[in-house]
Protein backbone atom coordinates (compact mmCIF):
# COMPACT_ATOMS: atom_id res chain seq x y z
CA UNK A 1 0.00 0.00 0.00
CA UNK A 2 1.17 3.51 -0.83
CA UNK A 3 -0.23 6.21 1.39
CA UNK A 4 -0.12 9.95 1.90
CA UNK A 5 -0.09 11.01 5.53
CA UNK A 6 -1.15 14.39 6.86
CA UNK A 7 0.40 14.54 10.31
CA UNK A 8 0.24 17.21 13.02
CA UNK A 9 3.75 18.34 13.85
CA UNK A 10 4.41 20.50 16.87
CA UNK A 11 7.90 21.01 18.31
CA UNK A 12 6.78 21.44 21.92
CA UNK A 13 3.87 22.55 24.11
CA UNK A 14 4.49 26.24 23.37
CA UNK A 15 5.19 25.96 19.65
CA UNK A 16 2.53 26.53 17.03
CA UNK A 17 1.85 23.29 15.21
CA UNK A 18 0.88 22.57 11.63
CA UNK A 19 -0.11 19.67 9.41
CA UNK A 20 2.71 18.21 7.34
CA UNK A 21 2.57 15.81 4.42
CA UNK A 22 4.51 12.53 4.27
CA UNK A 23 4.52 9.60 1.89
CA UNK A 24 4.97 5.96 2.86
CA UNK A 25 5.31 3.13 0.38
CA UNK A 26 4.99 -0.66 0.34
CA UNK A 27 3.02 -0.86 3.58
CA UNK A 28 1.58 -4.32 4.24
CA UNK A 29 -2.21 -4.31 4.73
CA UNK A 30 -1.54 -6.66 7.68
CA UNK A 31 0.62 -4.20 9.56
CA UNK A 32 -0.92 -2.29 12.41
CA UNK A 33 -1.38 1.46 12.29
CA UNK A 34 1.43 1.98 14.79
CA UNK A 35 3.75 -0.27 12.77
CA UNK A 36 3.03 1.91 9.76
CA UNK A 37 4.08 4.94 11.86
CA UNK A 38 7.23 3.03 12.92
CA UNK A 39 8.09 2.54 9.24
CA UNK A 40 7.53 6.25 8.61
CA UNK A 41 9.81 7.10 11.54
CA UNK A 42 12.58 4.76 10.27
CA UNK A 43 12.29 6.52 6.95
CA UNK A 44 12.51 9.96 8.63
CA UNK A 45 15.50 8.94 10.76
CA UNK A 46 17.32 7.61 7.66
CA UNK A 47 16.67 10.93 5.97
CA UNK A 48 18.14 12.70 8.99
CA UNK A 49 14.79 14.23 9.97
CA UNK A 50 13.00 14.38 13.32
CA UNK A 51 10.74 11.31 13.78
CA UNK A 52 7.06 11.82 14.64
CA UNK A 53 6.41 11.54 18.38
CA UNK A 54 3.38 9.41 19.26
CA UNK A 55 2.23 7.55 22.37
CA UNK A 56 2.24 3.76 22.54
CA UNK A 57 3.06 1.06 25.01
CA UNK A 58 1.49 -2.41 25.21
CA UNK A 59 0.31 -2.57 21.58
CA UNK A 60 -2.35 -5.09 22.53
CA UNK A 61 -5.24 -2.79 23.38
CA UNK A 62 -5.07 -2.85 27.17
CA UNK A 63 -2.85 -0.01 28.33
CA UNK A 64 -4.72 2.98 26.88
CA UNK A 65 -1.52 4.71 25.87
CA UNK A 66 -2.00 4.99 22.11
CA UNK A 67 -4.24 7.90 21.23
CA UNK A 68 -4.49 9.64 17.82
CA UNK A 69 -7.41 11.19 15.98
CA UNK A 70 -7.24 9.28 12.68
CA UNK A 71 -9.27 10.65 9.77
CA UNK A 72 -11.24 12.74 12.24
CA UNK A 73 -12.19 9.94 14.64
CA UNK A 74 -10.57 8.80 17.90
CA UNK A 75 -8.58 5.61 17.20
CA UNK A 76 -9.64 5.87 13.57
CA UNK A 77 -12.31 3.91 11.73
CA UNK A 78 -13.63 0.77 13.34
CA UNK A 79 -15.40 0.50 16.68
CA UNK A 80 -14.27 -0.78 20.06
CA UNK A 81 -10.58 -0.78 19.18
CA UNK A 82 -7.52 1.20 20.20
CA UNK A 83 -5.11 2.59 17.60
CA UNK A 84 -2.72 -0.34 18.08
CA UNK A 85 -5.57 -2.71 17.16
CA UNK A 86 -6.25 -0.81 13.94
CA UNK A 87 -4.84 -2.48 10.84
CA UNK A 88 -3.88 -0.95 7.54
CA UNK A 89 -6.36 -3.19 5.71
CA UNK A 90 -9.02 -0.74 6.94
CA UNK A 91 -7.57 1.76 4.43
CA UNK A 92 -7.26 1.70 0.68
CA UNK A 93 -4.12 1.96 -1.42
CA UNK A 94 -3.52 5.60 -2.33
CA UNK A 95 -5.53 6.96 0.62
CA UNK A 96 -4.65 10.20 2.38
CA UNK A 97 -4.79 9.68 6.13
CA UNK A 98 -5.13 12.57 8.59
CA UNK A 99 -3.39 11.96 11.90
CA UNK A 100 -3.91 14.48 14.69
CA UNK A 101 -3.46 14.44 18.46
CA UNK A 102 -6.51 14.17 20.76
CA UNK A 103 -7.53 17.79 21.14
CA UNK A 104 -8.93 19.31 24.32
CA UNK A 105 -7.92 22.15 26.59
CA UNK A 106 -7.37 19.62 29.36
CA UNK A 107 -5.11 17.51 27.09
CA UNK A 108 -2.35 19.93 26.03
CA UNK A 109 -0.04 18.75 23.24
CA UNK A 110 3.44 17.93 24.52
CA UNK A 111 4.98 17.18 21.14
CA UNK A 112 3.56 16.20 17.73
CA UNK A 113 0.88 13.59 18.48
CA UNK A 114 1.65 13.18 22.18
CA UNK A 115 -0.77 14.83 24.58
CA UNK A 116 -0.62 15.22 28.35
CA UNK A 117 -3.44 13.11 29.79
CA UNK A 118 -2.36 13.48 33.42
CA UNK A 119 -5.65 15.29 34.05
CA UNK A 120 -7.16 11.78 34.14
CA UNK A 121 -4.63 10.72 36.77
CA UNK A 122 -5.55 13.68 38.94
CA UNK A 123 -9.26 12.83 38.65
CA UNK A 124 -8.39 9.27 39.67
CA UNK A 125 -6.32 10.53 42.62
CA UNK A 126 -9.26 12.65 43.78
CA UNK A 127 -11.25 9.56 44.72
CA UNK A 128 -10.86 6.63 42.35
CA UNK A 129 -9.80 4.18 45.05
CA UNK A 130 -10.97 2.51 48.24
CA UNK A 131 -9.15 2.85 51.55
CA UNK A 132 -8.11 -0.57 52.77
CA UNK A 133 -6.15 -1.25 55.90
CA UNK A 134 -3.16 -3.24 54.70
CA UNK A 135 -1.62 -3.80 58.13
CA UNK A 136 -1.80 -7.57 57.71
CA UNK A 137 -5.40 -8.04 58.87
CA UNK A 138 -6.89 -7.30 55.46
CA UNK A 139 -10.22 -9.04 54.99
CA UNK A 140 -10.59 -11.31 51.98
CA UNK A 141 -12.55 -9.33 49.38
CA UNK A 142 -14.59 -12.42 48.52
CA UNK A 143 -15.89 -12.59 52.09
CA UNK A 144 -18.47 -9.93 51.19
CA UNK A 145 -21.21 -11.30 48.92
CA UNK A 146 -21.80 -9.24 45.77
CA UNK A 147 -24.77 -9.59 43.43
CA UNK A 148 -23.67 -11.12 40.13
CA UNK A 149 -25.35 -8.39 38.06
CA UNK A 150 -23.64 -5.63 40.02
CA UNK A 151 -20.29 -7.38 39.96
CA UNK A 152 -20.57 -7.66 36.17
CA UNK A 153 -21.45 -3.98 35.78
CA UNK A 154 -18.63 -2.93 38.09
CA UNK A 155 -16.27 -5.06 36.04
CA UNK A 156 -17.53 -3.57 32.78
CA UNK A 157 -16.92 -0.07 34.17
CA UNK A 158 -13.49 -1.13 35.41
CA UNK A 159 -12.42 -2.13 31.89
CA UNK A 160 -11.94 1.59 31.14
CA UNK A 161 -8.29 2.00 30.16
CA UNK A 162 -8.31 5.80 30.51
CA UNK A 163 -7.21 6.40 26.92
CA UNK A 164 -9.14 9.65 26.54
CA UNK A 165 -11.04 8.69 23.38
CA UNK A 166 -14.27 9.81 25.11
CA UNK A 167 -12.86 13.32 25.51
CA UNK A 168 -11.56 13.34 21.94
CA UNK A 169 -14.95 12.17 20.62
CA UNK A 170 -16.96 14.73 22.57
CA UNK A 171 -17.94 18.06 21.05
CA UNK A 172 -17.56 19.58 24.53
CA UNK A 173 -14.40 17.64 25.43
CA UNK A 174 -16.27 16.19 28.38
CA UNK A 175 -14.62 13.60 30.60
CA UNK A 176 -17.91 12.32 31.99
CA UNK A 177 -17.58 8.82 30.52
CA UNK A 178 -14.12 8.31 32.02
CA UNK A 179 -15.01 9.80 35.41
CA UNK A 180 -18.33 7.98 35.58
CA UNK A 181 -16.69 4.63 34.78
CA UNK A 182 -14.29 5.17 37.66
CA UNK A 183 -17.10 6.30 39.98
CA UNK A 184 -19.34 3.40 38.93
CA UNK A 185 -16.84 0.61 39.37
CA UNK A 186 -16.68 1.45 43.07
CA UNK A 187 -20.24 2.69 43.58
CA UNK A 188 -21.60 -0.68 42.50
CA UNK A 189 -19.61 -2.69 45.05
CA UNK A 190 -20.11 -2.83 48.83
CA UNK A 191 -16.43 -2.05 49.42
CA UNK A 192 -16.84 1.15 47.41
CA UNK A 193 -20.05 2.35 49.06
CA UNK A 194 -18.25 3.45 52.23
CA UNK A 195 -16.49 6.37 50.52
CA UNK A 196 -19.08 6.83 47.76
CA UNK A 197 -20.21 10.31 48.82
CA UNK A 198 -16.80 11.98 49.02
CA UNK A 199 -15.60 10.05 46.00
CA UNK A 200 -18.17 11.36 43.56
CA UNK A 201 -18.02 14.93 44.93
CA UNK A 202 -14.21 15.05 44.76
CA UNK A 203 -13.84 13.39 41.38
CA UNK A 204 -16.46 15.62 39.76
CA UNK A 205 -14.85 18.67 41.35
CA UNK A 206 -11.47 17.67 39.96
CA UNK A 207 -12.98 16.93 36.54
CA UNK A 208 -14.38 20.47 36.39
CA UNK A 209 -11.11 21.97 37.66
CA UNK A 210 -9.16 20.24 34.90
CA UNK A 211 -11.23 22.14 32.35
CA UNK A 212 -13.30 19.39 30.77
CA UNK A 213 -16.64 20.35 29.27
CA UNK A 214 -20.15 19.33 30.21
CA UNK A 215 -22.08 16.29 29.04
CA UNK A 216 -24.93 16.71 26.54
CA UNK A 217 -25.65 12.99 26.23
CA UNK A 218 -24.94 12.85 22.50
CA UNK A 219 -23.52 9.39 23.10
CA UNK A 220 -20.48 9.84 20.83
CA UNK A 221 -18.13 8.78 23.64
CA UNK A 222 -19.86 5.43 24.09
CA UNK A 223 -19.59 4.75 20.35
CA UNK A 224 -15.90 5.65 20.17
CA UNK A 225 -14.84 4.00 23.44
CA UNK A 226 -12.44 1.12 22.71
CA UNK A 227 -13.85 -0.75 25.69
CA UNK A 228 -17.51 -0.02 25.02
CA UNK A 229 -18.05 1.72 28.37
CA UNK A 230 -21.79 2.35 28.62
CA UNK A 231 -23.47 5.76 28.92
CA UNK A 232 -25.41 4.16 31.75
CA UNK A 233 -22.36 4.97 33.89
CA UNK A 234 -22.80 8.69 33.25
CA UNK A 235 -26.42 8.52 34.38
CA UNK A 236 -25.31 6.54 37.44
CA UNK A 237 -22.69 9.15 38.30
CA UNK A 238 -25.30 11.89 37.89
CA UNK A 239 -27.50 10.01 40.36
CA UNK A 240 -24.59 9.49 42.76
CA UNK A 241 -23.66 13.15 42.52
CA UNK A 242 -27.21 14.35 43.12
CA UNK A 243 -27.51 12.00 46.09
CA UNK A 244 -24.16 13.12 47.50
CA UNK A 245 -24.96 16.83 47.06
CA UNK A 246 -28.12 16.66 49.16
CA UNK A 247 -26.60 14.51 51.90
CA UNK B 1 -26.77 31.39 38.76
CA UNK B 2 -23.52 32.45 37.10
CA UNK B 3 -21.67 31.45 40.25
CA UNK B 4 -22.57 27.76 39.89
CA UNK B 5 -19.36 26.53 38.32
CA UNK B 6 -20.26 22.87 38.66
CA UNK B 7 -21.19 21.30 35.35
CA UNK B 8 -23.48 18.59 36.71
CA UNK B 9 -25.51 21.03 38.82
CA UNK B 10 -25.83 23.27 35.81
CA UNK B 11 -26.98 20.37 33.69
CA UNK B 12 -29.50 19.43 36.38
CA UNK B 13 -30.89 22.94 36.24
CA UNK B 14 -31.04 22.67 32.46
CA UNK B 15 -32.85 19.34 32.71
CA UNK B 16 -35.40 20.49 35.30
CA UNK B 17 -36.24 23.73 33.51
CA UNK B 18 -36.41 21.86 30.20
CA UNK B 19 -38.76 19.23 31.56
CA UNK B 20 -41.00 21.90 33.09
CA UNK B 21 -41.13 23.68 29.72
CA UNK B 22 -41.94 20.39 28.00
CA UNK B 23 -44.72 19.74 30.49
CA UNK B 24 -46.09 23.22 29.88
CA UNK B 25 -46.34 22.38 26.18
CA UNK B 26 -48.99 19.75 26.94
CA UNK B 27 -51.23 22.23 28.77
CA UNK B 28 -50.62 24.94 26.17
CA UNK B 29 -51.50 22.53 23.35
CA UNK B 30 -54.68 21.27 25.02
CA UNK B 31 -55.85 24.85 25.52
CA UNK B 32 -55.05 25.89 21.98
CA UNK B 33 -56.68 22.88 20.36
CA UNK B 34 -59.91 24.80 21.12
CA UNK B 35 -58.97 26.92 18.11
CA UNK B 36 -59.94 23.97 15.93
CA UNK B 37 -63.58 23.87 17.11
CA UNK B 38 -66.26 25.03 14.64
CA UNK B 39 -65.79 28.76 13.95
CA UNK B 40 -68.43 30.40 16.12
CA UNK B 41 -67.99 28.06 19.10
CA UNK B 42 -64.22 28.38 18.84
CA UNK B 43 -64.29 32.17 18.96
CA UNK B 44 -66.49 32.34 22.02
CA UNK B 45 -64.83 29.48 23.87
CA UNK B 46 -61.24 30.49 23.06
CA UNK B 47 -61.79 34.08 24.13
CA UNK B 48 -63.49 32.89 27.30
CA UNK B 49 -60.57 30.52 27.98
CA UNK B 50 -57.99 33.27 27.43
CA UNK B 51 -59.93 35.56 29.75
CA UNK B 52 -60.10 32.81 32.36
CA UNK B 53 -56.35 32.30 32.28
CA UNK B 54 -55.51 36.01 32.27
CA UNK B 55 -57.49 36.71 35.41
CA UNK B 56 -56.26 33.80 37.52
CA UNK B 57 -53.64 34.38 40.19
CA UNK B 58 -52.47 30.73 40.14
CA UNK B 59 -51.93 30.96 36.40
CA UNK B 60 -50.05 34.23 36.92
CA UNK B 61 -47.68 32.53 39.36
CA UNK B 62 -47.15 29.57 37.03
CA UNK B 63 -46.52 32.03 34.21
CA UNK B 64 -43.77 33.71 36.23
CA UNK B 65 -42.19 30.31 36.92
CA UNK B 66 -42.44 29.60 33.21
CA UNK B 67 -40.70 32.85 32.20
CA UNK B 68 -38.02 32.15 34.80
CA UNK B 69 -37.53 28.65 33.39
CA UNK B 70 -37.15 29.99 29.87
CA UNK B 71 -34.54 32.50 31.01
CA UNK B 72 -32.63 30.02 33.20
CA UNK B 73 -32.67 27.38 30.46
CA UNK B 74 -31.39 29.99 28.01
CA UNK B 75 -28.70 31.42 30.30
CA UNK B 76 -27.47 27.96 31.20
CA UNK B 77 -27.40 26.91 27.55
CA UNK B 78 -25.34 29.94 26.57
CA UNK B 79 -22.90 29.44 29.45
CA UNK B 80 -22.42 25.71 28.79
CA UNK B 81 -22.13 26.13 25.03
CA UNK B 82 -19.49 28.83 25.35
CA UNK B 83 -17.57 26.75 27.88
CA UNK B 84 -17.83 23.66 25.68
CA UNK B 85 -16.47 25.59 22.70
CA UNK B 86 -13.61 26.99 24.79
CA UNK B 87 -12.41 23.67 26.15
CA UNK B 88 -12.82 21.48 23.08
CA UNK B 89 -10.30 21.30 20.29
CA UNK B 90 -10.45 22.03 16.59
CA UNK B 91 -9.55 19.17 14.31
CA UNK B 92 -8.31 19.79 10.79
CA UNK B 93 -10.39 16.83 9.66
CA UNK B 94 -13.40 16.25 11.89
CA UNK B 95 -15.57 13.15 11.49
CA UNK B 96 -16.75 13.02 15.08
CA UNK B 97 -20.28 13.67 13.88
CA UNK B 98 -20.53 10.07 12.72
CA UNK B 99 -20.91 8.87 16.28
CA UNK B 100 -24.02 10.87 17.26
CA UNK B 101 -27.27 12.33 15.90
CA UNK B 102 -27.20 15.80 14.36
CA UNK B 103 -29.94 17.12 16.63
CA UNK B 104 -28.17 15.97 19.80
CA UNK B 105 -25.10 17.97 18.74
CA UNK B 106 -27.06 21.06 17.74
CA UNK B 107 -29.31 21.64 20.74
CA UNK B 108 -28.07 25.24 21.02
CA UNK B 109 -28.90 25.97 17.39
CA UNK B 110 -32.35 24.37 17.68
CA UNK B 111 -32.84 26.29 20.91
CA UNK B 112 -31.89 29.54 19.19
CA UNK B 113 -34.52 28.88 16.49
CA UNK B 114 -37.09 28.21 19.20
CA UNK B 115 -36.11 31.38 21.06
CA UNK B 116 -36.38 33.50 17.91
CA UNK B 117 -39.82 32.03 17.43
CA UNK B 118 -40.78 32.75 21.04
CA UNK B 119 -39.94 36.42 20.53
CA UNK B 120 -42.33 36.58 17.57
CA UNK B 121 -44.93 34.49 19.42
CA UNK B 122 -44.84 36.69 22.52
CA UNK B 123 -44.84 39.92 20.54
CA UNK B 124 -47.78 39.00 18.34
CA UNK B 125 -50.06 37.30 20.86
CA UNK B 126 -48.92 37.65 24.46
CA UNK B 127 -47.98 41.33 24.22
CA UNK B 128 -51.06 42.19 22.17
CA UNK B 129 -53.33 40.47 24.66
CA UNK B 130 -51.71 41.95 27.76
CA UNK B 131 -50.84 45.44 26.60
CA UNK B 132 -52.40 45.98 23.18
CA UNK B 133 -55.94 47.17 22.50
CA UNK B 134 -57.97 44.26 21.21
CA UNK B 135 -61.62 44.53 20.12
CA UNK B 136 -64.11 42.74 22.38
CA UNK B 137 -66.35 39.86 21.36
CA UNK B 138 -70.10 39.62 22.13
CA UNK B 139 -69.42 38.41 25.68
CA UNK B 140 -67.10 41.31 26.38
CA UNK B 141 -63.92 39.23 26.27
CA UNK B 142 -60.86 40.37 24.35
CA UNK B 143 -61.04 38.84 20.87
CA UNK B 144 -57.77 36.89 20.80
CA UNK B 145 -59.36 34.31 18.51
CA UNK B 146 -59.65 36.74 15.59
CA UNK B 147 -56.09 37.93 16.15
CA UNK B 148 -54.79 34.33 15.97
CA UNK B 149 -56.91 33.33 13.00
CA UNK B 150 -55.88 36.46 11.08
CA UNK B 151 -52.21 35.76 11.78
CA UNK B 152 -52.48 32.16 10.61
CA UNK B 153 -54.23 33.33 7.46
CA UNK B 154 -50.81 34.38 6.13
CA UNK B 155 -48.81 31.62 4.50
CA UNK B 156 -45.38 32.95 5.55
CA UNK B 157 -46.54 33.09 9.15
CA UNK B 158 -47.67 29.46 9.01
CA UNK B 159 -44.30 28.48 7.49
CA UNK B 160 -42.39 30.28 10.27
CA UNK B 161 -44.50 28.38 12.79
CA UNK B 162 -43.93 25.01 11.16
CA UNK B 163 -40.14 25.56 11.03
CA UNK B 164 -40.08 26.51 14.71
CA UNK B 165 -42.28 23.56 15.68
CA UNK B 166 -40.05 21.12 13.81
CA UNK B 167 -37.02 22.63 15.58
CA UNK B 168 -38.87 22.20 18.87
CA UNK B 169 -39.67 18.59 18.00
CA UNK B 170 -36.04 17.71 17.37
CA UNK B 171 -34.94 19.69 20.44
CA UNK B 172 -37.25 17.56 22.59
CA UNK B 173 -36.42 14.34 20.78
CA UNK B 174 -33.00 14.62 22.35
CA UNK B 175 -33.91 16.82 25.30
CA UNK B 176 -36.54 14.73 27.07
CA UNK B 177 -34.38 11.60 27.20
CA UNK B 178 -31.19 13.52 27.87
CA UNK B 179 -32.80 15.36 30.79
CA UNK B 180 -33.68 12.08 32.47
CA UNK B 181 -30.12 10.85 31.99
CA UNK B 182 -28.79 14.05 33.51
CA UNK B 183 -31.09 13.62 36.47
CA UNK B 184 -29.65 10.17 37.04
CA UNK B 185 -32.01 7.69 35.42
CA UNK B 186 -29.77 4.77 34.62
CA UNK B 187 -31.83 1.61 34.96
CA UNK B 188 -31.94 0.02 31.46
CA UNK B 189 -35.66 -0.83 31.66
CA UNK B 190 -36.76 2.68 32.68
CA UNK B 191 -34.29 4.04 30.16
CA UNK B 192 -36.06 2.24 27.35
CA UNK B 193 -39.44 3.41 28.62
CA UNK B 194 -38.31 7.03 28.87
CA UNK B 195 -36.62 6.89 25.48
CA UNK B 196 -39.79 5.60 23.81
CA UNK B 197 -42.02 7.98 25.79
CA UNK B 198 -39.73 10.86 24.78
CA UNK B 199 -40.04 10.01 21.09
CA UNK B 200 -43.84 9.60 21.32
CA UNK B 201 -44.13 12.86 23.26
CA UNK B 202 -41.96 14.82 20.81
CA UNK B 203 -43.77 13.49 17.76
CA UNK B 204 -47.20 14.09 19.36
CA UNK B 205 -46.30 17.67 20.32
CA UNK B 206 -44.83 18.43 16.89
CA UNK B 207 -47.91 17.06 15.17
CA UNK B 208 -50.35 18.73 17.59
CA UNK B 209 -48.77 22.16 17.32
CA UNK B 210 -48.29 21.95 13.56
CA UNK B 211 -51.91 21.01 12.96
CA UNK B 212 -53.31 24.24 14.45
CA UNK B 213 -51.81 26.80 12.02
CA UNK B 214 -52.22 24.45 9.04
CA UNK B 215 -55.90 23.78 9.72
CA UNK B 216 -56.65 27.47 10.37
CA UNK B 217 -54.86 28.41 7.14
CA UNK B 218 -56.78 25.87 5.10
CA UNK B 219 -60.13 26.68 6.74
CA UNK B 220 -60.00 30.42 6.10
CA UNK B 221 -62.57 31.82 3.64
CA UNK B 222 -60.83 32.66 0.37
Amino acid sequence: MNLTLQIWRQKNADAKGAMETYKVENISPDSSFLEMLDILNDQLINEGKEPVAFDHDCREGICGMCSLQINGEPHGPGRAITTCQLHMRKFKDGDTIYIEPFRAKAFPVIKDLVVDRSAFDRIQHAGGYISVNTSGNTQDANAIPVEKEKADKAFDAATCIGCGACVAACKNASAMLFTSAKVSQFALLPQGRIEATERVLNMVKQMDLEGFGNCTNTGACEIECPKGISLENIARMNREYLKASVK
Amino acid sequence: MWFVKNMITRKNLMALTGLFLAFFLIIHLLGNLQLLLPDEVAREQYNWYSHLLAGNIVIEIIAIVLYACILLHLADAIYLTIRGRKVSGNYRLDKRARASTWYSRNMMFLGAVIFAFLVIHFKDFWYQYKFGTLPLDEKGHKDLYTLVVTAFGQLWYVIVYIIAIIALGYHMLHGVFSAHRTLGLYHPVYNRIVRTAGVVFSVAMTFGYAVIPIVIYIKQPL
